[in-house]
Protein backbone atom coordinates (compact mmCIF):
# COMPACT_ATOMS: atom_id res chain seq x y z
CA UNK A 1 0.00 0.00 0.00
CA UNK A 2 1.65 3.57 -1.11
CA UNK A 3 0.96 6.54 0.39
CA UNK A 4 -0.98 8.90 -1.49
CA UNK A 5 -0.62 12.64 -2.18
CA UNK A 6 -4.33 13.17 -0.80
CA UNK A 7 -3.57 11.50 2.37
CA UNK A 8 -0.27 13.27 2.75
CA UNK A 9 -2.27 16.65 2.27
CA UNK A 10 -4.41 15.75 5.22
CA UNK A 11 -1.65 15.41 7.16
CA UNK A 12 0.04 18.26 7.16
CA UNK A 13 0.48 19.41 10.56
CA UNK A 14 2.01 16.20 11.17
CA UNK A 15 4.43 16.08 8.66
CA UNK A 16 5.26 20.38 9.33
CA UNK A 17 5.97 19.54 13.12
CA UNK A 18 7.69 16.15 12.34
CA UNK A 19 9.97 17.90 9.59
CA UNK A 20 10.30 20.96 11.84
CA UNK A 21 12.03 18.53 15.00
CA UNK A 22 14.32 17.32 12.50
CA UNK A 23 14.84 21.29 11.26
CA UNK A 24 15.33 21.99 15.07
CA UNK A 25 17.56 19.16 15.78
CA UNK A 26 19.57 20.53 12.92
CA UNK A 27 20.01 23.87 14.09
CA UNK A 28 21.01 22.95 17.28
CA UNK A 29 23.48 20.76 16.35
CA UNK A 30 25.42 23.72 13.88
CA UNK A 31 24.35 27.28 14.83
CA UNK A 32 25.32 29.18 17.65
CA UNK A 33 22.04 31.20 18.21
CA UNK A 34 20.16 27.96 18.63
CA UNK A 35 19.00 29.39 22.06
CA UNK A 36 17.35 32.49 20.48
CA UNK A 37 16.12 30.67 16.92
CA UNK A 38 14.62 27.56 18.57
CA UNK A 39 12.08 29.14 21.19
CA UNK A 40 9.89 31.31 18.46
CA UNK A 41 11.01 28.64 15.57
CA UNK A 42 8.96 25.95 18.03
CA UNK A 43 6.08 28.49 18.41
CA UNK A 44 5.61 29.31 15.34
CA UNK A 45 5.45 25.73 14.10
CA UNK A 46 2.57 24.96 17.01
CA UNK A 47 0.71 28.15 16.25
CA UNK A 48 1.23 27.01 12.43
CA UNK A 49 -0.31 23.73 13.51
CA UNK A 50 -2.92 25.17 15.69
CA UNK A 51 -4.45 27.46 13.03
CA UNK A 52 -4.42 24.42 10.90
CA UNK A 53 -6.32 22.42 13.31
CA UNK A 54 -9.09 24.52 13.68
CA UNK A 55 -9.95 25.47 10.01
CA UNK A 56 -9.81 21.64 9.48
CA UNK A 57 -12.52 21.10 12.46
CA UNK A 58 -15.38 20.67 10.00
CA UNK A 59 -13.40 17.97 7.58
CA UNK A 60 -13.95 14.44 9.10
CA UNK A 61 -12.02 11.60 7.55
CA UNK A 62 -10.33 8.14 8.29
CA UNK A 63 -7.02 7.58 6.80
CA UNK A 64 -4.38 5.16 5.90
CA UNK A 65 -6.90 2.21 5.78
CA UNK A 66 -8.42 3.51 9.42
CA UNK A 67 -5.58 4.36 11.28
CA UNK A 68 -5.48 7.72 11.59
CA UNK A 69 -8.58 10.43 11.81
CA UNK A 70 -7.83 13.78 10.99
CA UNK A 71 -10.26 16.71 11.54
CA UNK A 72 -13.41 16.79 14.22
CA UNK A 73 -12.47 16.05 17.83
CA UNK A 74 -8.76 15.50 16.99
CA UNK A 75 -9.01 18.76 15.34
CA UNK A 76 -9.87 20.24 18.60
CA UNK A 77 -7.83 18.51 20.85
CA UNK A 78 -4.79 19.38 18.31
CA UNK A 79 -5.14 22.98 19.03
CA UNK A 80 -5.50 22.58 22.75
CA UNK A 81 -1.68 20.95 21.88
CA UNK A 82 -0.17 23.28 20.34
CA UNK A 83 -1.56 26.31 21.63
CA UNK A 84 -0.34 24.35 25.42
CA UNK A 85 2.88 23.84 23.82
CA UNK A 86 3.59 27.34 21.90
CA UNK A 87 2.20 28.97 25.77
CA UNK A 88 4.67 27.08 27.67
CA UNK A 89 7.42 27.29 25.02
CA UNK A 90 6.75 30.77 25.50
CA UNK A 91 7.21 30.89 29.24
CA UNK A 92 9.82 28.81 29.11
CA UNK A 93 12.24 31.16 27.46
CA UNK A 94 14.03 33.09 30.41
CA UNK A 95 12.71 30.18 32.72
CA UNK A 96 15.29 26.88 31.55
CA UNK A 97 17.89 29.90 31.50
CA UNK A 98 17.24 30.51 35.20
CA UNK A 99 16.71 26.70 35.78
CA UNK A 100 19.97 25.46 34.40
CA UNK A 101 18.53 24.37 31.44
CA UNK A 102 18.90 25.89 28.55
CA UNK A 103 19.52 23.70 26.09
CA UNK A 104 18.20 23.42 22.62
CA UNK A 105 17.17 19.97 23.26
CA UNK A 106 13.95 20.84 25.37
CA UNK A 107 12.43 22.51 22.58
CA UNK A 108 12.89 19.56 20.65
CA UNK A 109 11.80 17.22 22.92
CA UNK A 110 8.52 19.44 23.58
CA UNK A 111 7.77 19.55 19.69
CA UNK A 112 8.19 15.58 19.72
CA UNK A 113 6.02 15.46 22.68
CA UNK A 114 2.91 17.37 20.86
CA UNK A 115 3.65 15.69 18.40
CA UNK A 116 3.65 11.98 19.81
CA UNK A 117 -0.12 13.77 21.69
CA UNK A 118 -1.33 14.61 18.40
CA UNK A 119 -0.96 11.02 17.29
CA UNK A 120 -2.71 9.71 20.14
CA UNK A 121 -5.63 12.10 19.74
CA UNK A 122 -5.96 10.77 15.73
CA UNK A 123 -5.05 7.23 16.25
CA UNK A 124 -8.54 5.07 15.49
CA UNK A 125 -6.36 2.20 15.22
CA UNK A 126 -4.40 0.84 19.12
CA UNK A 127 -1.42 0.56 17.56
CA UNK A 128 -1.10 4.21 16.86
CA UNK A 129 -2.11 4.80 20.56
CA UNK A 130 0.57 3.32 21.84
CA UNK A 131 2.96 4.80 19.58
CA UNK A 132 2.05 8.19 20.70
CA UNK A 133 1.96 7.42 23.85
CA UNK A 134 4.99 6.25 23.80
CA UNK A 135 6.40 9.15 21.78
CA UNK A 136 4.83 11.47 24.85
CA UNK A 137 5.86 9.51 27.83
CA UNK A 138 9.42 9.29 26.56
CA UNK A 139 9.98 13.10 25.93
CA UNK A 140 7.98 13.98 29.05
CA UNK A 141 10.67 11.35 31.49
CA UNK A 142 13.86 13.04 29.41
CA UNK A 143 12.16 16.66 30.04
CA UNK A 144 11.47 15.97 33.45
CA UNK A 145 15.47 15.26 34.33
CA UNK A 146 16.44 17.82 31.87
CA UNK A 147 18.77 19.42 34.17
CA UNK A 148 21.00 16.56 34.96
CA UNK A 149 22.33 18.13 38.24
CA UNK A 150 19.23 19.01 40.17
CA UNK A 151 18.85 16.23 42.41
CA UNK A 152 15.26 16.53 42.84
CA UNK A 153 14.28 16.66 39.24
CA UNK A 154 16.44 12.91 38.93
CA UNK A 155 14.48 11.54 41.49
CA UNK A 156 11.11 12.83 40.10
CA UNK A 157 12.13 11.38 36.25
CA UNK A 158 12.87 8.22 37.51
CA UNK A 159 9.88 8.05 39.50
CA UNK A 160 7.62 9.08 36.72
CA UNK A 161 10.08 6.79 34.03
CA UNK A 162 9.57 3.61 36.27
CA UNK A 163 5.66 3.95 36.93
CA UNK A 164 4.96 5.33 33.49
CA UNK A 165 7.13 1.94 32.63
CA UNK A 166 4.22 0.24 34.50
CA UNK A 167 1.16 1.77 33.79
CA UNK A 168 2.58 0.81 29.84
CA UNK A 169 2.78 -2.14 30.91
CA UNK A 170 -1.32 -2.18 31.75
CA UNK A 171 -2.23 -0.84 28.58
CA UNK A 172 -0.08 -3.43 26.61
CA UNK A 173 -1.70 -6.21 28.18
CA UNK A 174 -4.89 -4.86 28.16
CA UNK A 175 -3.90 -4.37 24.28
CA UNK A 176 -3.39 -7.67 23.29
CA UNK A 177 -6.31 -9.00 25.34
CA UNK A 178 -8.64 -6.85 23.40
CA UNK A 179 -6.74 -8.05 20.49
CA UNK A 180 -6.77 -11.63 21.26
CA UNK A 181 -10.61 -11.35 21.73
CA UNK A 182 -11.66 -8.79 19.19
CA UNK A 183 -9.22 -9.96 16.54
CA UNK A 184 -8.98 -6.34 15.40
CA UNK A 185 -6.52 -3.41 16.39
CA UNK A 186 -8.86 -0.78 14.76
CA UNK A 187 -11.01 1.10 17.12
CA UNK A 188 -13.87 1.58 14.54
CA UNK A 189 -14.54 -1.97 14.30
CA UNK A 190 -13.97 -2.94 18.14
CA UNK A 191 -16.74 -0.33 18.71
CA UNK A 192 -19.04 -1.77 16.06
CA UNK A 193 -19.37 -5.07 18.16
CA UNK A 194 -18.75 -3.52 21.50
CA UNK A 195 -22.00 -4.68 22.96
CA UNK A 196 -21.44 -8.58 21.35
CA UNK A 197 -17.60 -8.74 22.95
CA UNK A 198 -19.09 -7.06 26.17
CA UNK A 199 -20.04 -10.56 27.14
CA UNK A 200 -16.64 -11.86 27.26
CA UNK A 201 -14.75 -11.89 30.03
CA UNK A 202 -11.16 -11.86 28.61
CA UNK A 203 -12.26 -8.84 26.60
CA UNK A 204 -13.72 -6.76 29.75
CA UNK A 205 -10.60 -7.72 31.71
CA UNK A 206 -8.35 -6.17 28.39
CA UNK A 207 -10.64 -2.96 27.86
CA UNK A 208 -10.24 -2.31 32.07
CA UNK A 209 -6.74 -2.88 31.73
CA UNK A 210 -6.71 -0.45 29.12
CA UNK A 211 -8.51 1.97 31.28
CA UNK A 212 -6.22 1.89 34.49
CA UNK A 213 -3.04 2.18 32.17
CA UNK A 214 -4.74 5.40 30.66
CA UNK A 215 -6.20 6.12 34.29
CA UNK A 216 -2.61 6.43 35.39
CA UNK A 217 -1.63 9.25 32.80
CA UNK A 218 -4.50 11.34 33.65
CA UNK A 219 -3.39 11.19 37.35
CA UNK A 220 -6.51 9.54 38.44
CA UNK A 221 -6.69 8.53 42.47
CA UNK A 222 -5.53 5.04 43.31
CA UNK A 223 -3.19 5.96 40.40
CA UNK A 224 -1.58 8.85 41.51
CA UNK A 225 1.62 8.44 43.43
CA UNK A 226 3.88 9.72 41.20
CA UNK A 227 1.55 12.92 40.66
CA UNK A 228 2.83 14.93 43.50
CA UNK A 229 6.91 14.22 43.52
CA UNK A 230 6.74 14.42 39.63
CA UNK A 231 4.88 17.63 39.43
CA UNK A 232 7.28 19.14 42.48
CA UNK A 233 10.45 18.04 41.06
CA UNK A 234 10.43 18.64 37.52
CA UNK A 235 10.90 22.07 35.99
CA UNK A 236 7.65 24.13 36.31
CA UNK A 237 7.38 24.60 32.38
CA UNK A 238 6.94 21.03 31.98
CA UNK A 239 4.91 20.89 34.64
CA UNK A 240 2.65 22.87 32.91
CA UNK A 241 2.68 21.00 29.63
CA UNK A 242 2.89 17.40 31.57
CA UNK A 243 -0.97 18.56 33.65
CA UNK A 244 -2.60 20.48 30.45
CA UNK A 245 -1.21 18.11 27.46
CA UNK A 246 -0.56 14.98 28.91
CA UNK A 247 -4.08 14.57 30.56
CA UNK A 248 -6.06 16.03 27.40
CA UNK A 249 -3.84 13.16 25.16
CA UNK A 250 -5.17 10.28 28.00
CA UNK A 251 -8.16 11.63 27.97
CA UNK A 252 -8.88 11.61 24.24
CA UNK A 253 -7.94 8.31 23.90
CA UNK A 254 -10.23 7.57 26.54
CA UNK A 255 -13.23 9.43 24.57
CA UNK A 256 -12.23 7.48 21.90
CA UNK A 257 -12.48 4.30 23.23
CA UNK A 258 -15.55 4.28 24.83
CA UNK A 259 -17.14 5.70 21.64
CA UNK A 260 -19.55 2.62 21.97
CA UNK A 261 -21.24 4.12 25.33
CA UNK A 262 -20.85 7.92 23.84
CA UNK A 263 -22.55 7.09 20.68
CA UNK A 264 -24.25 3.25 20.14
CA UNK A 265 -26.52 4.12 23.17
CA UNK A 266 -24.62 1.25 24.90
CA UNK A 267 -25.87 0.83 28.62
CA UNK A 268 -22.22 2.40 30.02
CA UNK A 269 -21.20 -1.17 31.97
CA UNK A 270 -18.04 1.17 33.32
CA UNK A 271 -19.73 3.88 34.74
CA UNK A 272 -19.40 2.15 38.26
CA UNK A 273 -15.66 2.38 37.94
CA UNK A 274 -15.40 5.60 36.66
CA UNK A 275 -17.92 7.00 39.28
CA UNK A 276 -15.44 5.11 41.93
CA UNK A 277 -12.32 6.65 40.15
CA UNK A 278 -14.31 10.56 39.87
CA UNK A 279 -15.39 10.37 43.44
CA UNK A 280 -12.30 9.58 45.24
CA UNK A 281 -9.62 11.46 42.74
CA UNK A 282 -11.66 14.64 43.52
CA UNK A 283 -12.43 14.23 47.11
CA UNK A 284 -8.34 12.86 47.56
CA UNK A 285 -6.88 15.44 45.76
CA UNK A 286 -8.88 18.34 47.21
CA UNK A 287 -8.40 17.39 51.06
CA UNK A 288 -5.06 16.44 50.60
CA UNK A 289 -4.01 20.27 48.82
CA UNK A 290 -5.23 21.76 52.07
CA UNK A 291 -2.35 20.25 54.15
CA UNK A 292 0.43 21.52 50.98
CA UNK A 293 2.65 24.42 51.68
CA UNK A 294 4.59 24.21 48.85
CA UNK A 295 2.49 25.67 46.23
CA UNK A 296 3.16 23.24 43.15
CA UNK A 297 2.72 20.35 45.14
CA UNK A 298 -0.19 22.16 46.10
CA UNK A 299 -1.37 22.49 42.26
CA UNK A 300 -0.43 18.46 41.08
CA UNK A 301 -3.01 17.47 44.31
CA UNK A 302 -5.13 20.05 42.42
CA UNK A 303 -4.61 18.38 39.44
CA UNK A 304 -5.64 14.82 40.99
CA UNK A 305 -9.05 16.62 41.90
CA UNK A 306 -9.82 17.86 38.47
CA UNK A 307 -9.00 14.47 36.83
CA UNK A 308 -11.73 13.39 38.95
CA UNK A 309 -14.44 16.19 37.95
CA UNK A 310 -14.01 15.28 34.29
CA UNK A 311 -14.08 11.31 35.65
CA UNK A 312 -17.69 12.59 36.09
CA UNK A 313 -17.95 13.23 32.49
CA UNK A 314 -16.90 9.72 31.55
CA UNK A 315 -19.32 8.13 33.87
CA UNK A 316 -22.26 9.96 32.66
CA UNK A 317 -21.36 8.90 29.42
CA UNK A 318 -23.45 10.86 26.74
CA UNK A 319 -22.63 13.23 24.18
CA UNK A 320 -23.41 16.23 26.38
CA UNK A 321 -20.43 14.90 28.77
CA UNK A 322 -18.30 14.43 26.10
CA UNK A 323 -18.16 18.34 24.64
CA UNK A 324 -18.30 19.34 28.71
CA UNK A 325 -14.76 17.30 29.26
CA UNK A 326 -13.40 18.83 25.90
CA UNK A 327 -14.60 22.37 26.75
CA UNK A 328 -13.12 21.44 30.77
CA UNK A 329 -9.93 20.45 28.86
CA UNK A 330 -9.05 23.41 26.75
CA UNK A 331 -9.97 25.84 29.79
CA UNK A 332 -7.48 23.73 32.15
CA UNK A 333 -4.96 24.10 29.46
CA UNK A 334 -5.19 28.04 30.39
CA UNK A 335 -5.66 28.12 34.21
CA UNK A 336 -2.99 25.51 34.50
CA UNK A 337 -0.03 26.69 32.19
CA UNK A 338 -1.03 30.18 33.50
CA UNK A 339 -0.76 29.18 36.65
CA UNK A 340 2.27 27.68 36.70
CA UNK A 341 3.56 30.59 34.33
CA UNK A 342 3.52 32.99 37.68
CA UNK A 343 5.38 29.97 39.78
CA UNK A 344 7.82 29.88 37.03
CA UNK A 345 8.41 33.55 37.52
CA UNK A 346 8.71 33.67 40.81
CA UNK A 347 10.62 30.56 41.11
CA UNK A 348 14.21 31.19 42.37
CA UNK A 349 17.06 29.41 40.40
CA UNK A 350 17.76 26.64 43.11
CA UNK A 351 13.88 25.20 43.42
CA UNK A 352 12.99 28.06 45.86
CA UNK A 353 10.45 30.18 46.30
CA UNK A 354 7.43 27.87 45.63
CA UNK A 355 6.24 27.92 48.95
CA UNK A 356 3.31 29.94 50.04
CA UNK A 357 5.30 32.16 52.12
CA UNK A 358 7.07 33.74 49.24
CA UNK A 359 3.57 34.88 48.02
CA UNK A 360 2.73 36.74 50.84
CA UNK A 361 2.51 40.24 50.31
CA UNK A 362 2.91 40.02 46.56
CA UNK A 363 -0.07 42.51 45.96
CA UNK A 364 2.09 45.31 47.34
CA UNK A 365 5.39 43.91 45.28
CA UNK A 366 3.86 43.37 42.16
CA UNK A 367 0.27 43.93 41.71
CA UNK A 368 0.11 42.77 38.03
CA UNK A 369 1.32 39.13 39.04
CA UNK A 370 -0.86 38.87 42.08
CA UNK A 371 -3.97 39.77 39.91
CA UNK A 372 -3.28 37.30 37.78
CA UNK A 373 -2.84 34.82 40.17
CA UNK A 374 -5.84 35.51 41.94
CA UNK A 375 -7.31 35.24 38.55
CA UNK A 376 -6.04 31.73 38.07
CA UNK A 377 -6.84 30.21 41.31
CA UNK A 378 -10.17 31.55 41.12
CA UNK A 379 -11.04 29.97 37.74
CA UNK A 380 -9.31 26.69 39.22
CA UNK A 381 -11.51 26.72 42.18
CA UNK A 382 -14.58 27.36 39.54
CA UNK A 383 -16.19 30.66 40.65
CA UNK A 384 -17.69 32.00 38.35
CA UNK A 385 -17.97 34.21 35.60
CA UNK A 386 -14.77 32.73 34.79
CA UNK A 387 -13.79 30.01 32.34
CA UNK A 388 -13.29 27.88 35.23
CA UNK A 389 -16.79 27.62 35.98
CA UNK A 390 -18.29 26.49 32.82
CA UNK A 391 -15.80 23.66 32.65
CA UNK A 392 -17.09 22.13 36.21
CA UNK A 393 -21.24 23.22 34.93
CA UNK A 394 -21.02 21.71 32.04
CA UNK A 395 -19.94 18.05 33.56
CA UNK A 396 -22.03 18.03 35.83
CA UNK A 397 -25.10 19.55 33.77
CA UNK A 398 -24.09 15.99 31.74
CA UNK A 399 -24.03 13.52 34.82
CA UNK A 400 -27.33 15.10 36.23
CA UNK A 401 -28.91 14.38 33.07
CA UNK A 402 -27.66 10.44 32.96
CA UNK A 403 -29.61 10.28 36.94
CA UNK A 404 -26.33 10.50 38.02
CA UNK A 405 -27.38 13.49 40.47
CA UNK A 406 -25.75 12.16 43.83
CA UNK A 407 -21.80 12.17 41.65
CA UNK A 408 -22.25 16.16 40.69
CA UNK A 409 -23.40 16.61 44.11
CA UNK A 410 -20.32 15.61 45.61
CA UNK A 411 -18.55 17.01 42.85
CA UNK A 412 -19.73 20.20 44.29
CA UNK A 413 -18.64 19.25 47.90
CA UNK A 414 -15.03 18.88 46.47
CA UNK A 415 -15.52 22.03 45.00
CA UNK A 416 -16.52 24.11 47.82
CA UNK A 417 -13.62 22.27 49.84
CA UNK A 418 -10.90 23.01 47.16
CA UNK A 419 -11.99 26.74 47.29
CA UNK A 420 -10.59 26.75 50.54
CA UNK A 421 -6.74 26.33 49.28
CA UNK A 422 -7.33 28.02 46.76
CA UNK A 423 -8.36 31.24 48.03
CA UNK A 424 -5.57 30.82 50.98
CA UNK A 425 -3.24 31.67 48.06
CA UNK A 426 -5.02 34.68 47.63
CA UNK A 427 -5.28 35.85 51.39
CA UNK A 428 -1.36 35.24 51.14
CA UNK A 429 -0.76 37.54 48.36
CA UNK A 430 -3.22 40.54 49.57
CA UNK A 431 -3.52 40.23 53.46
CA UNK A 432 -0.01 39.11 54.33
CA UNK A 433 3.07 41.06 55.12
CA UNK A 434 5.79 39.80 53.20
CA UNK A 435 8.04 38.04 55.20
CA UNK A 436 10.79 36.84 52.61
CA UNK A 437 12.66 39.67 50.87
CA UNK A 438 13.49 39.13 47.31
CA UNK A 439 12.81 40.85 44.08
CA UNK A 440 11.19 39.55 41.40
CA UNK A 441 12.94 39.40 38.02
CA UNK A 442 9.75 39.84 35.96
CA UNK A 443 10.57 38.35 32.31
CA UNK A 444 8.84 39.58 29.77
CA UNK A 445 7.80 36.52 27.36
CA UNK A 446 6.70 34.82 31.05
CA UNK A 447 3.79 37.73 31.56
CA UNK A 448 3.25 37.35 28.07
CA UNK A 449 1.90 34.04 28.87
CA UNK A 450 0.20 35.17 32.09
CA UNK A 451 -1.84 37.66 30.06
CA UNK A 452 -2.79 35.44 27.24
CA UNK A 453 -3.52 32.63 29.51
CA UNK A 454 -5.45 34.82 32.15
CA UNK A 455 -7.46 37.18 29.18
CA UNK A 456 -8.60 33.83 27.51
CA UNK A 457 -10.14 32.75 30.80
CA UNK A 458 -12.00 35.52 31.18
CA UNK A 459 -13.23 35.37 27.15
CA UNK A 460 -13.92 32.07 27.40
CA UNK A 461 -15.91 32.99 31.00
CA UNK A 462 -17.96 35.41 29.52
CA UNK A 463 -18.43 33.90 26.28
CA UNK A 464 -18.34 30.54 26.59
CA UNK A 465 -20.93 30.13 23.63
CA UNK A 466 -18.41 30.69 20.40
CA UNK A 467 -16.00 27.55 21.81
CA UNK A 468 -18.55 25.44 23.26
CA UNK A 469 -20.65 25.52 19.88
CA UNK A 470 -17.83 24.48 17.99
CA UNK A 471 -17.15 21.71 20.33
CA UNK A 472 -20.81 20.96 20.25
CA UNK A 473 -20.92 20.96 16.24
CA UNK A 474 -17.94 18.93 16.72
CA UNK A 475 -19.35 16.06 18.98
CA UNK A 476 -22.36 15.69 17.43
CA UNK B 1 -4.86 -24.77 11.06
CA UNK B 2 -2.64 -26.47 12.94
CA UNK B 3 -0.29 -27.45 9.28
CA UNK B 4 0.60 -23.58 9.42
CA UNK B 5 2.98 -24.31 12.57
CA UNK B 6 4.78 -26.53 11.23
CA UNK B 7 7.54 -23.95 9.97
CA UNK B 8 7.66 -22.65 13.69
CA UNK B 9 7.80 -25.63 15.20
CA UNK B 10 10.57 -26.62 12.63
CA UNK B 11 12.84 -23.75 13.70
CA UNK B 12 12.33 -24.58 17.55
CA UNK B 13 13.86 -27.85 16.49
CA UNK B 14 16.34 -26.56 14.71
CA UNK B 15 17.25 -23.79 17.44
CA UNK B 16 17.41 -26.57 19.81
CA UNK B 17 19.58 -29.18 18.01
CA UNK B 18 21.73 -25.99 16.99
CA UNK B 19 21.97 -25.10 20.50
CA UNK B 20 22.91 -28.40 22.31
CA UNK B 21 25.30 -29.42 19.39
CA UNK B 22 27.53 -26.13 20.16
CA UNK B 23 27.80 -26.63 23.31
CA UNK B 24 28.61 -30.29 22.85
CA UNK B 25 30.42 -29.90 20.15
CA UNK B 26 32.90 -27.58 22.51
CA UNK B 27 33.04 -30.29 24.92
CA UNK B 28 34.01 -32.80 22.50
CA UNK B 29 36.61 -30.93 20.34
CA UNK B 30 37.91 -28.12 22.11
CA UNK B 31 41.10 -27.84 24.39
CA UNK B 32 39.88 -28.49 28.16
CA UNK B 33 42.24 -26.05 30.50
CA UNK B 34 40.02 -25.18 33.35
CA UNK B 35 41.16 -22.49 35.81
CA UNK B 36 39.64 -20.35 38.29
CA UNK B 37 38.00 -17.40 36.06
CA UNK B 38 36.87 -20.09 33.67
CA UNK B 39 34.71 -21.97 35.80
CA UNK B 40 32.94 -19.02 37.31
CA UNK B 41 29.04 -18.35 35.87
CA UNK B 42 29.16 -16.15 33.29
CA UNK B 43 27.59 -12.77 34.22
CA UNK B 44 28.47 -10.18 31.36
CA UNK B 45 32.24 -10.15 32.82
CA UNK B 46 31.29 -9.03 36.18
CA UNK B 47 31.55 -10.92 39.60
CA UNK B 48 28.49 -12.65 40.06
CA UNK B 49 28.84 -12.67 43.40
CA UNK B 50 28.52 -9.66 45.56
CA UNK B 51 26.40 -6.06 45.90
CA UNK B 52 24.25 -5.33 43.01
CA UNK B 53 24.45 -1.85 43.70
CA UNK B 54 27.66 -0.98 41.84
CA UNK B 55 28.53 2.04 40.02
CA UNK B 56 29.02 1.35 36.40
CA UNK B 57 30.70 4.03 33.88
CA UNK B 58 27.92 5.92 31.47
CA UNK B 59 29.12 5.22 28.98
CA UNK B 60 28.14 1.23 28.62
CA UNK B 61 24.40 2.92 28.58
CA UNK B 62 25.53 5.60 25.71
CA UNK B 63 26.68 2.54 23.69
CA UNK B 64 23.37 0.31 24.89
CA UNK B 65 21.83 3.17 23.32
CA UNK B 66 23.66 3.88 20.09
CA UNK B 67 23.23 0.50 19.24
CA UNK B 68 19.92 0.69 19.05
CA UNK B 69 20.24 3.14 16.47
CA UNK B 70 22.10 0.44 14.21
CA UNK B 71 19.96 -1.97 15.23
CA UNK B 72 16.81 -0.51 14.10
CA UNK B 73 18.37 0.39 10.82
CA UNK B 74 18.78 -3.02 10.22
CA UNK B 75 15.61 -4.48 11.30
CA UNK B 76 13.81 -2.02 8.79
CA UNK B 77 16.22 -2.24 5.81
CA UNK B 78 16.34 -5.76 5.64
CA UNK B 79 12.64 -6.65 4.77
CA UNK B 80 12.56 -4.24 2.54
CA UNK B 81 15.72 -5.45 0.75
CA UNK B 82 14.28 -9.18 0.99
CA UNK B 83 10.77 -7.66 -0.81
CA UNK B 84 12.40 -4.59 -3.05
CA UNK B 85 12.57 -6.57 -6.43
CA UNK B 86 8.12 -6.94 -6.29
CA UNK B 87 8.32 -3.26 -4.69
CA UNK B 88 10.56 -2.63 -7.26
CA UNK B 89 8.27 -3.61 -9.78
CA UNK B 90 5.09 -2.44 -8.42
CA UNK B 91 6.04 1.25 -7.74
CA UNK B 92 9.41 1.74 -9.79
CA UNK B 93 11.53 4.45 -8.66
CA UNK B 94 8.53 5.47 -5.73
CA UNK B 95 9.88 2.27 -4.05
CA UNK B 96 13.18 4.40 -2.54
CA UNK B 97 11.25 7.15 -1.01
CA UNK B 98 10.06 5.50 1.48
CA UNK B 99 13.49 4.15 2.93
CA UNK B 100 14.88 6.90 2.00
CA UNK B 101 12.87 9.17 4.06
CA UNK B 102 13.58 7.04 7.16
CA UNK B 103 17.19 6.45 6.72
CA UNK B 104 17.73 10.34 6.76
CA UNK B 105 15.89 10.86 10.18
CA UNK B 106 17.65 7.75 11.42
CA UNK B 107 21.25 9.08 10.05
CA UNK B 108 20.20 12.50 11.95
CA UNK B 109 19.96 11.15 14.97
CA UNK B 110 23.43 9.33 14.20
CA UNK B 111 24.98 12.88 13.02
CA UNK B 112 23.01 14.51 16.44
CA UNK B 113 25.42 12.56 18.24
CA UNK B 114 28.28 12.53 16.46
CA UNK B 115 28.15 16.21 16.61
CA UNK B 116 27.51 16.43 20.18
CA UNK B 117 30.51 13.98 21.00
CA UNK B 118 28.49 11.01 22.17
CA UNK B 119 31.29 8.56 20.23
CA UNK B 120 34.28 10.30 22.24
CA UNK B 121 35.35 7.34 24.46
CA UNK B 122 37.49 9.86 27.15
Amino acid sequence: MMLNSSELMQIIPFLVLGTGIVISLLIEMYSSKSDAILPWLTIALLIYVAVHSINEVGSNDLLFGGMLAVGGKSSIFNFLFAVGGALVSLGAIDYIKKYGANFGEFYVLVQSSILGMMFMSGARDILVVFLGLELMSICFYVLVGINRKKINANEASMKYFLLGAFATGFIVYGVALVFGTAQTMRIGEILVNFSSLSGNILFMTGFILLIVGFAFKIAAFPFHMWVPDVYTGSSTAVTGLMSTGGKAAAFSVLLVLLGAVFTQEIENTFMPLFAGLAVLSMLYGSIVAIAQNNLKRMLAYSSISHAGYMLIGLAAGNLESVTGIMFYLVIYVFMNIGAFGIIAIIEGPNDDRVDLNSYAGLHQKNPVLALFMALFMLALAGLPPLAGFFGKYYVFIAAIESDLTWLAIVGVFSSVISVYFYLRVIVYMYFKESEVDFNVNISPTGLMTVVICGLLLIVYGLFPGSLLGLIASVVN
Amino acid sequence: MIEQYIPIFMVMVFAIIFGLGVIFASKIFGPNRPNKFKLMPYESGKDPVGDARERMSIKYYLVAMLFIIFDIEVIFVYPWGVEFKKLFADFGILAFTPMLVFLIVLELGFLYIYVKGGLKWD
